[in-house]
């Protein structure tokens, strides 16, 4: 469903024919920038809204025929699995959501390889604005045009300023400007006609109705964009101060005027609004389009970190901030190797999506054919009585159909044969086996997750461990590998725990065979290795100790290794592929 | 605000829009609620019909929409006006600007009656008028508009 604007409603043809407005319709091809089907539209309405600018209220009479659709929480089902099994995983799924930003906390001080290759920087806050400062002077020195002009159209091309020049020469500059929702500033004559109009009744009235407030306003009190549209500075105030105080808008305000999609530039901003507050909220909701939008940038995810990384080219590569924080520059994830962006993200999403809980429900329940009443088998017998008391009636479990025709065959429903029953079936096993690989890779990968939670009790448990080796006569730096062994499983739950949603979407071949082998060797590897650190770290032996743990964690290392460069050598080589539907 | 309120009320007596009254009744003292008579215009299906239309104006009126809607119990049968009053239009929310007014809000309402060609509740009536946030108040719905002409 589409979000619609009333615009396209109220498109007058006999605007194509105002002798002012011909040029706009040329060249009116495709455009990848615009965002706005009804470009061509809008600013007709745009054109309309202007000439008639007195009579704002017939633009609204060109009402909206549109029905709604009320959006629905997703509803909560009404059954519980209570198999432990399912019920479990489940659990596991909703956390693995809402406990997502302790995972990367406690994730944060993780040492993973960095491509040396990969150039970065890591921006303060101070160092953003510095840099876009410089952005728009940098292409303001061969456009020449006001800093806001250049920052609203570097907006428009997702600061990217070789499309930005790309386009700008290619000609057609009216339309790029009109693209960009911004007046021309070669074309001062296109509003002229409001202006002029308006200076008429103002030659004569000496003063101006804001038509927000209905008040008499002289001109200096009076403020608008381009656009021609005027309003009061107080009612532009409180206007700017709604849009970036409630609704959290930055450089997509447009002007107060109705359907006017003219933005309302930051110099503008700036001299109307007073109050600090809403002055500093509103810059950084600029700063924040500036890194959302360049591709070449992107906002450290950890919790309350407000630097970015700026990297060279764009690449699906490790980044470390500042904070420690280490994730993927591509997607914003923790670092996920082996699994593409493309891949994780879907894992993601339908670790969260909630229709998993329904297909469970799907495949282990069925409603009672009279009563309605969700019936959980639990048992082999497919002759099932309802539990609702009001209702207990009889029915077979395959077929649905009554249980009475069954007669005495208690096991076997005799009409399992019949078509419709056979499909109905078959429906069912292919839904209760696609679910049970699922769980297979989801149990499994939440398992991971759910450990590398528990690495600060861990870390805290083995630095313990630490002071008392210590003075059992191990010097610190001695005992230092168990902080590295303890780096080690961490880093390699973190990349088990992606190998099953890379693995989930693999299709089975010669190499996926020998993935999975890889995967089960690390598997083993690291549950060895964190069994002994749990367990067995004692001062008695230090020294066997010591080499027990480094053994183990070596081996961990290298069978990671053996894991990873299997992934990309398949990456290289094209081994891998997928099962896209899943 | 209350001196725009009072502006617009003083034009909506002066320059009144054919077919809808203000119910002094219910003005009287609160200028924060109007209650407006929407007469079926002539030559369209709701001829002879009679509406009670509701403006509540918010405290940040005109910056905040005013929540409109139907009241009473008739409500016109119209494929954007839920059986419980509510009214889809998207100037009523997405595309609400200040300089829209009590007028423009009319007009539209007007313009949607009278282009109305056949009698009909919104497909999701059912399902909205038993679910929606608040029944008083139709501005607690998430509205989504979509292109489906009439
Ligand atoms: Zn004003
Ligand atoms: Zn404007
Ligand atoms: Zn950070
Ligand atoms: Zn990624
Ligand atoms: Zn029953
Ligand atoms: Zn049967």
């Amino acid at each position: 469903m589409e979000k619609r604007s009333t615009k396209a409603s109220s498109n007058d043809p006999k605007h194509k024919h105002d002798p002012d407005d011909e040029d706009f319709y040329l060249n009116n091809d495709d455009d990848e920038y615009d965002d706005d089907e009804d470009d061509d539209n809008d600013y007709d309405d745009y054109m309309d809204d202007t000439d008639d600018l007195e009579y704002t209220s017939s633009n609204a009479s060109k009402y909206d025929p549109t029905p709604s659709v009320e959006i629905f929480t997703s509803q909560n089902s009404t059954v519980t699995p209570n198999s432990s099994y399912a019920s479990t995983s489940l659990k596991n799924l909703s956390q693995s959501t809402t406990n997502q930003p302790d995972l990367s906390k406690s994730l944060t001080k993780r040492n993973i390889e960095l491509d040396e290759e990969f150039k970065y920087e890591v921006l303060s806050p101070d160092k953003i604005v510095q840099y876009m400062t410089e952005c728009i002077a940098d292409v303001n020195s061969v456009l020449e045009l006001t800093p806001t002009i250049t920052r609203t159209l570097l907006h428009h091309f997702k600061w990217d300023k070789e499309k930005l020049m790309e386009r700008f020469y290619d000609g057609d500059q009216d339309r790029l400007f009109r693209e960009a929702h911004i007046v021309s500033p070669f074309r001062p004559n296109t509003y002229k006609r409001t202006t002029s109009s308006q200076s008429t009744r103002s030659s004569r009235l000496k003063e101006f109705c804001c038509e927000i407030c209905f008040m008499q306003y002289t001109e200096d009190n009076m403020s608008g964009l381009e656009c021609g549209h005027k309003f009061c500075k107080p009612c532009w105030r409180e206007y700017l101060t709604t849009k970036i105080m409630d609704e959290g808008m930055g450089q997509t305000i447009s002007c107060a005027a109705h359907k006017c999609d003219i933005l309302v530039d930051d110099t503008s901003v700036m001299t109307l609004l007073q109050d600090p507050i809403v002055k500093i909220k509103y810059q950084h909701l600029i700063t924040n389009s500036f890194v959302e939008c360049n591709r070449l940038m992107r906002w450290c995810p950890a919790p309350n970190c407000s630097n970015a990384i700026k990297a060279q080219y764009f690449d699906a590569q490790p980044v470390k901030c500042d904070c420690g924080h280490v994730f993927c520059f591509s997607c914003g994830e923790l670092w996920h190797d082996p699994v593409k962006c493309k891949w994780l993200k879907k894992w993601i999403k339908k670790c969260d999506d909630d229709s998993e809980t329904s297909n469970w429900i799907a495949a282990n329940t069925k409603e009672c054919p009279k009563c309605q009443v969700t019936i959980e088998k639990n048992g082999g017998c497919n002759h099932m009585i309802c539990k609702n008391q009001a209702c207990r009636s009889e029915f077979c479990w395959v077929c649905l159909g009554p249980w009475e025709p069954h007669g005495s065959s208690w096991y076997n429903c005799n009409r399992f044969n019949e078509d419709d029953a056979k499909k109905a079936r078959d429906a069912q096993e292919k839904s209760r086996h696609a679910l049970q690989r699922y769980l297979h890779y989801c149990n499994r990968y939440m398992n991971h997750h759910q450990s590398l939670k528990l690495e600060q009790k861990l870390t805290a448990s083995i630095r313990e461990k630490m002071e008392e080796m210590q003075q059992h006569n191990m010097s610190w730096i001695e005992v230092q590998f168990l902080r590295k062994a303890v780096e080690v499983l961490c880093q390699c739950r973190q990349t088990l725990m992606y190998t099953y949603a890379f693995a989930f979407y693999l299709k089975r071949n010669n190499h996926s065979i020998i993935f999975e082998d890889n995967q089960a060797d690390l598997e083993i590897a690291v549950e060895k290795l964190s069994g002994y650190l749990e367990r067995e770290i004692t001062s008695d032996n230090a020294v066997e100790t010591k080499q027990k743990v480094q053994d183990k964690y070596r081996y961990c290392e290298q069978r990671r290794k053996v894991l990873l460069d299997h992934v990309h050598e398949g990456y290289d080589k094209d081994y891998w592929e997928y099962q896209e539907d899943l | 605000m209350a001196q725009r309120l009072q502006k617009e009320l003083a034009n909506f007596m002066r320059d009144p829009i054919p077919g809808m009254s203000l119910d002094r009744n219910l003005v009287e003292g609160n200028l924060n609620v109007w209650v407006i008579n929407v007469d079926g215009a002539p030559n369209t299906l709701y001829e002879g019909e009679i509406f009670k239309l509701q403006f509540k104006f918010p405290q940040r009126y005109p910056f905040d929409s005013p929540s409109v809607m139907f009241i009473g119990n008739k409500i016109p049968e119209h494929p954007h006006i839920y059986s419980n009053g509510h009214i889809c239009l998207s100037i009523l929310t997405d595309e609400w600007s200040p300089a829209l007014s009590v007028q423009s809000v009319c007009l539209s309402i007007v313009s949607m009656l009278s282009s109305c060609k056949a009698k009909s509740r919104p497909p999701d009536d059912e399902r909205y008028v038993q679910t929606c946030r608040d029944p008083s108040d139709p501005k607690k719905t998430r509205w989504f508009f979509h292109d489906d002409s009439v």
